[in-house]
């Protein structure tokens, strides 16, 4: 699957968690621009990993800050 | 309680006059005196000048009935306990000055362990400081880097913290989710350690884990499974063994971690385990050797109440009746309750905000009663609750008090 996939099919999943309509670009950040709190963030992991089959821990997600380092992160597990 | 995943953990770096290392703590200061500054009595810094007994303290000068501890089974004024401890303290002296591997284990440690293993009928016993130790040594100890850890979102900030410390991948799931937990166990990749964390009760609502499910789920896929009952002990659980032997499911359990500052009645935690090579734990668990031992009195009361709560079953019965009448009760009041049916002697009132919740806190105290006021992030979904958490010592006519003044109180704050 190629990272413009990947991107594609993370942005459906965020629509519902994304309450305010943020735009989204690569530097969108999810605690300072989409005010994820850490419920909302572990919805959110659990749908893409649901969507994906993988998991992505917490020690993973310490490493992601924004859009562009999720889409990342994914597209290296489907490859 | 979830305060470990919420931690400020990446501090913005800030430059300017008047910043320092303490200037990430503002927000919360703000919030505190905005809240006092109200005239609001602090919900966190209460004093208990004098205990009268397990269940009444003069509290800020009041006479005051206590619903917020958790003494479960009433154990801190038990005649045998306290003769044990002072005995121990005149022939052991105040304390060990030692950790448990060097001079810090005396009989009283190795007899506490005794009691342990009796009481849940397993081949291994290890006592730690405290209860958070407990967790935080076992867990850092056994799943370490490349090794995988599903827990329960939940879970307290020692098993969070004891994930942390052991370097392993930390992956949660949704509270008491059975399938959110397979899904995750599922995709591990093949050969990663694995171990499972679960509590028997979770402390903040009061409601108990499908262990037998959940723990049949994890075996499955060949996870270790670590239970931790430090809410259940001595009350749950035809022996008091907890909310796994109460579902029939502690034989699948490879290690029961539980503290003695709840039913117990001091301080202290532990682990208990048939595991074969469990032993080694005392070398390589660092929370266990890097600290000094509990002192000789903490260890002979906690064994001497591990003992008498084998036979507790009258009181566990008592226990169970306050729990089902006061959930009964506040329901009927109509305040709204963390769970539908009481499941533990926690009790959680669910409050509209941090405001009303510690108006309402200041209201019961003047009445004469104290609760726990918990607030996020220890709290699962941001609640505010009002925890309650009920002693086989409160008698049914105390029950009865405690939804009077419930009944004024939540009518003087506009919650009921």
């Amino acid at each position: 699957m190629d990272r413009a996939e990947v991107d594609a099919r993370i942005r459906a999943i965020v629509e519902p968690f994304n309450k305010k309509g943020t735009e989204i670009d690569e530097d969108t950040t999810f605690a300072g621009d989409l005010e994820f709190d850490s419920l909302t963030v572990m919805d959110f992991v659990a749908a893409i990993e649901d969507e994906f089959d993988i998991i992505i821990s917490m020690n993973q997600q310490a490493e992601i800050e924004t859009w562009g380092n999720l889409v990342d992160a994914v597209t290296e597990t489907q490859n | 309680m979830s305060e470990g995943i919420d931690e400020p953990d990446r501090p913005e770096a800030r430059a300017g006059e008047g910043r320092d290392l303490f200037s990430k703590f503002d927000d919360l200061i703000a919030m505190r005196e905005g809240l006092l500054s109200t005239g609001q009595e602090d919900p966190f810094n209460l004093v208990m000048e004098k205990v009268l007994s397990p269940t009444r303290a003069i509290c800020n000068g009041r006479d005051t009935i206590l619903l917020g501890t958790y003494n479960y089974m009433g154990m801190t004024f038990d005649e045998d306990v306290i003769a044990a401890g002072k005995q121990a303290l005149e022939d052991y002296g105040s304390g060990t000055t030692g950790s448990r591997v060097l001079n810090g284990t005396y009989s009283g440690h190795k007899a506490c362990e005794e009691a342990l293993k009796e009481f849940y009928g397993m081949g291994h016993a290890m006592v730690f400081s405290t209860g958070y130790q407990a967790n935080l040594g076992i867990i850092s100890t056994i799943a370490g880097k490349g090794d995988y850890i599903v827990l329960d979102i939940d879970s307290h900030a020692s098993i969070w913290d004891g994930c942390a410390m052991g370097n392993a991948e930390v992956v949660p799931f949704k509270h008491n989710d059975i399938e959110a937990m397979d899904k995750r166990l599922g995709r591990i990749p093949e050969g990663a350690g694995k171990l499972v964390v679960l509590e028997g009760v979770y402390s903040m609502l009061g409601d108990i884990a499908p262990l037998k499910e959940m723990i049949a789920v994890a075996k499955k896929h060949g996870a270790m499974v670590l239970v931790d009952e430090a809410h259940s002990m001595g009350f749950i659980g035809e022996h008091g063994r907890g909310v796994a032997e109460d579902q029939g499911c502690l034989d699948d359990v490879d290690f029961v971690i539980g503290t003695f500052s709840k039913s117990v009645g001091t301080v202290g935690g532990f682990c208990v385990s048939n595991h074969p090579k469990f032993e080694i734990m005392r070398l390589v668990c660092r929370p266990y050797v890097f600290t000094a031992s509990l002192p000789p009195s903490v260890v002979a009361t906690a064994a001497t109440s591990i003992r008498k709560l084998m036979h507790g079953s009258n009181k566990r019965a008592h226990l169970w009746e306050n729990s089902k009448r006061l959930h009964q009760g506040l329901t009927g009041l109509g305040f709204e309750l963390g769970t539908k049916e009481p499941q533990s002697a926690i009790v959680a009132v669910i409050m509209p905000d941090l405001e009303r919740g510690a108006a309402m806190w200041e209201a019961l105290l003047k009445e004469g009663l104290y609760v726990n006021l918990a607030r996020p992030p220890a709290t699962p979904a941001n609640m505010t609750l009002l925890r309650c958490s009920l002693c086989a010592e409160h008698s049914a006519e105390e029950v009865e008090t405690i939804l009077g003044m419930f009944e004024r109180a939540g009518k003087a704050v506009g919650i009921v």
